[in-house]
């Protein structure tokens, strides 16, 4: 990049606020996908929402492409930058505009941090619900440009069930408006709806009007123990069918079990094919009663074991299990693949048979774990990106499960996005006809490609 | 070592841990630097991809990538949180020693290590020398704290509050001790460090009545070295294992059941570093280091777990209200909090009252308070903010490199809050 232009970057968010060292430039080139960095010609860091607009401007009338990054926690390579772009950080736009308690809305700026969000909203007595791993790090802005999920979905939705209205930057640099602080609002195209999950290829976010909700007053978690998944998967169908929905509803292999049991020693059982973490929430009497089916339920369907948390100290111990799922799979491995097919929840046991096949076909170990209640499950896959045999397998195996996923009638990703490591399957998914709509939706929106080319659709 | 060759061979060797970074960025949320900067490279995952990135010869600029390892606190938050336990303490502690393996070491760091350190008998007088000018240099700044601060602007002191050197040093006061066993029926090897040694000798003789009140014999060799994290969080391992020897030398062939320092670093190092990075060692090393190790412990949980010292008598009033702050190296690598609060309040008078963040960094890092001071300032400007609204009159940590830090924190704001190491607290209600 030339130096002019640097200049001009520098003059609008300031020259401390500019990264062009080869050390600073290569620490934004990856994500928390397993994929190659990129290096970006320069990474800049606004202060302000007006620096932000200005640099989307200026990157359009160069003609440079443009990654916006809050925390890089993507794990379908969403913020892995284009070679010779621009990276733009999101994290100092960090304040929480409003939080209105009489209409239960927030209003934030796009790099406010996931957990201190909700925590802010809770001290006001409300809740956010959506609760995506990452959230301790992730952003707000990146939580909507990936429509991120979290382990609350089947009950309360994902993030965008709570996103009321986005104001966003267009190409130009000019704010577009979109939805409204009321619980309905008709005006005009639905713009904001437009914006989840669009992976920062259609506009550059200002400002996020999301919607809270009050919290439960109490809640329950329990663990049942399977002999084998099948039974699982009939009991998660049968709690739903007794028209019950709880807030969560986990599922963990045997071989994510034995792993966590290695890593944690919290006394879970080895042997046993599934584990089921349910958690029921709301009206103190509501959610004694709903236990008391869910608890027989699991029984009736051949439950070995069910342990029922006495305390809010034993109800930790069951959420600590499944916490413990990722750390305790990531150690066993140098690299870890993380996946999200998901399935409609009644193909369950066909998914997991599938992946059983898998693991055996290509001689990989794959722990799976996830959200049984919305068929979201995480095939995880433990290898060595550097045993590049072993890699081959790894991709055949992605391929396979996308495969099977989708003749299940699933989808590519429940949460994580598509970014580049999935956009080559999005065609099997859709249609010929649905990436060239999108892409002439793009090409109307952002006529030089600028933002974040190469994500979901190709190009 | 100036052959690329060999650094990228040396770097090469750390390929199967820099690996297991699996890039989620958890470490974000711990960072104290980053929490500062918000930039990527001054983080964990940041740290380690740049590392890889030369390893793999992605980018070629070592010294742009040994700038972003040192901007470290080396504190170790982001190896707690991190999901994939990824040894990240160990990565850098090897890292800065490859990097300054090719690029040397810096002259002011080559004289301090290399010429002072190493020696410690040298070390001691030089010291004895600043001790008596510095009042030339420097003039008072806190009578409450008693701190002073640079008279003229230099580049190192900057604009820092820090307390004097002590006129007299703790090997002068006790130059060497060899106790028997009392009533307790223990005796200790007593490592002051040279911190305590140099500005808090008070902390070093809160110690020594304490033990002498309890019964432990001490063993307090004279001509000990520096511990050596200060060269080896430097990446001067050569000068390191020479402090490291001349340690051993003193301490190894002695008669004590455990190895006492008051020192939450040196504690880690002996504790944790000796043993860990004696791979070149010859056997007999290896042992002396490994046994050293063992019984090695910080002094509030020697009180508390080992001694089982109980506050007895009467109630006191508890009218000195003391916040605590967790050192990095006591609460991370070793896993001690509960103990300093509980010597604290052997203290009849002390009523403890929690700060908000406890366990953050104070900013301090050693070194890293030289290197960047004006980001070591603002990670402390948050901890001094949560010392002041504790409301408390005293604030203690088990580890001198911190109450420097606080100290000049709060002398800067102009608060008359005591900072003391919690045995102080202690020793005071001891006759």
């Amino acid at each position: 990049m030339n130096e002019a232009l640097k200049k001009d970057f520098a003059a609008i968010v300031g020259q401390e606020n500019v990264m062009e060292s080869e050390a600073d430039r290569f620490s934004y080139a990856y994500d928390a996908a397993v994929l190659e960095p990129v290096m970006p010609a320069l990474v800049v860091r606004p202060e302000s929402r007006e620096a932000l607009g200005r640099v989307v401007k200026l990157a359009n009338e160069n003609g440079l492409p443009l990654c916006v990054r809050g925390s890089g926690t993507n794990l379908s390579g969403g913020t892995i930058p284009r070679e010779g772009g621009v990276v733009v950080l999101t994290n100092a736009l960090n304040n929480i505009l409003e939080i209105n308690e009489a209409d239960l809305y927030a209003v934030v700026e796009p790099g406010v941090i996931t957990a201190k969000f909700a925590a802010a909203v809770a001290a006001r007595g409300l809740f956010y619900p959506p609760d995506p791993g990452s959230q301790a790090v992730s952003t707000m802005g990146g939580n909507v440009a990936e429509n991120a999920g979290g382990l609350r979905g089947l009950k309360y939705g994902v993030t965008k069930d709570y996103v009321m209205g986005v104001d966003f930057f267009d190409v130009d640099g000019e704010i577009v408006k979109s939805g409204s602080r009321t619980v309905k609002c008709v005006s005009g195209l639905n713009l904001h709806g437009l914006m989840v999950g669009s992976e920062g290829t259609l506009g550059v976010f200002e400002k996020i009007t999301l919607k809270l909700v009050p919290p439960p007053r109490s809640q329950k978690a329990l663990m049942a123990i399977f002999d084998n998944v099948n039974s699982a998967s009939e009991a998660v169908a049968a709690i739903i069918a007794a028209k019950i929905v709880p807030a969560t509803l986990e599922f963990m292999d045997n071989f994510t079990i034995r792993t966590v049991e290695d890593f944690a020693h919290a006394g879970l059982p080895v042997d046993a094919n599934a584990l089921l973490l349910i958690e029921v929430d709301g009206h103190a009497g509501q959610v004694a009663e709903e236990a008391e089916q869910v608890e027989a339920i699991c029984r009736k369907l051949g439950a070995r074991g069910i342990h029922v948390a006495k305390d809010a100290a034993e109800r930790n111990k069951v959420w600590e299990a499944r916490r413990a799922a990722l750390s305790a799979l990531a150690r066993v491995c140098p690299t870890t693949v993380l996946e999200d097919a998901t399935v409609p929840r009644s193909k369950i046991p066909a998914m997991m048979q599938a992946l059983g096949d898998i693991a055996v076909k290509y001689r990989l170990k794959i722990g799976t774990f996830g959200h049984a209640g919305d068929g979201n499950l995480h095939p995880t896959i433990l290898t060595d990106r550097r045993n590049k045999e072993e890699w081959k397998r790894v991709e055949d195996a992605i391929d396979e499960i996308f495969d099977v996923a989708l003749g299940l009638g699933g989808t590519l990703s429940g949460e994580h996005g598509i970014g580049i490591a999935k956009s080559k399957y999005m065609e099997k998914e859709t249609s010929r006809a649905t990436i060239l709509f999108s892409r002439r939706l793009k090409k109307a929106l952002d006529p030089k490609g600028i933002l974040n080319p190469g994500k979901i659709i190709g190009e | 070592m100036s052959d690329m060759r060999e650094l990228l061979k040396l770097l090469g060797e750390l390929d199967d841990q820099l690996v297991t970074c699996m890039r989620c960025g958890t470490c974000q949320s711990v960072c104290p630097v980053y929490g500062q900067t918000g930039r990527e490279a001054d983080v964990a995952r940041g740290k380690i991809a740049l590392l890889e990135g030369l390893a793999y010869k992605m980018i070629h600029d070592p010294a742009g990538v040994q700038d972003k390892v040192n901007r470290c606190l080396l504190c170790g938050a982001c190896e707690a949180s991190c999901p994939s336990g990824v040894k990240v303490l160990d990565i850098f502690l090897k890292a800065r020693t490859i990097l300054v393996g090719y690029m040397g070491l810096p002259p002011a760091k080559k004289l301090i290590f290399r010429g002072m350190l190493t020696h410690p008998g040298l070390f001691n007088s030089l010291m004895e020398w600043g001790a008596r000018f510095q009042g030339l240099f420097t003039r008072p700044a806190s009578e409450a704290l008693g701190t002073s601060c640079a008279r003229f602007a230099t580049g190192v002191l900057g604009d820092r509050h820090f307390p004097a050197l002590a006129k007299k040093p703790l090997h002068a006061i006790v130059p060497s001790l060899d106790t028997p066993r009392g009533a307790s029926g223990l005796k200790v090897a007593f490592f002051p460090g040279c911190m305590i040694d140099k500005v808090y000798p008070n902390v070093g003789q809160a110690v020594l009545k304490i033990l002498a009140h309890h019964g432990v014999g001490v063993f307090l060799p004279s001509g000990q070295a520096c511990c050596g994290i200060p060269a080896f969080s430097s990446g001067d391992k050569r000068s390191y294992d020479r402090m490291v020897d001349e340690n051993i030398a003193r301490f190894a062939g002695g008669d004590f059941d455990y190895l006492i320092t008051a020192c939450a670093t040196c504690t880690t190092t002996i504790k944790k570093f000796w043993p860990e990075y004696a791979e070149q060692s010859d056997q007999k090393r290896r042992d002396a280091l490994d046994a050293l190790a063992a019984k090695t412990m910080d002094v509030n949980a020697f009180l508390v777990d080992v001694l089982k010292v109980r506050q007895d008598g009467e109630a006191g009033p508890r009218d000195l209200t003391v916040t605590v702050h967790d050192s990095c190296h006591l609460r991370m690598s070793l896993g001690i909090t509960a103990q300093p609060r509980a010597v604290a309040r052997l203290n009849p008078n002390v009523e403890l009252v929690e700060m908000k963040d406890a366990g953050a960094c104070c900013g301090c890092g050693g070194s890293f308070t030289l290197l960047h001071y004006d980001l070591a300032e603002r990670i402390g400007a948050k901890k001094r903010d949560n010392i002041i609204a504790s409301g408390a009159q005293v604030v203690t940590t088990g580890c001198p490199a911190c109450m420097l830090q606080i100290t000049d924190m709060l002398s800067k704001a102009g608060t008359r809050t005591r900072v003391c190491h919690p045995v102080e607290l202690y020793a005071e209600t001891l006759d």
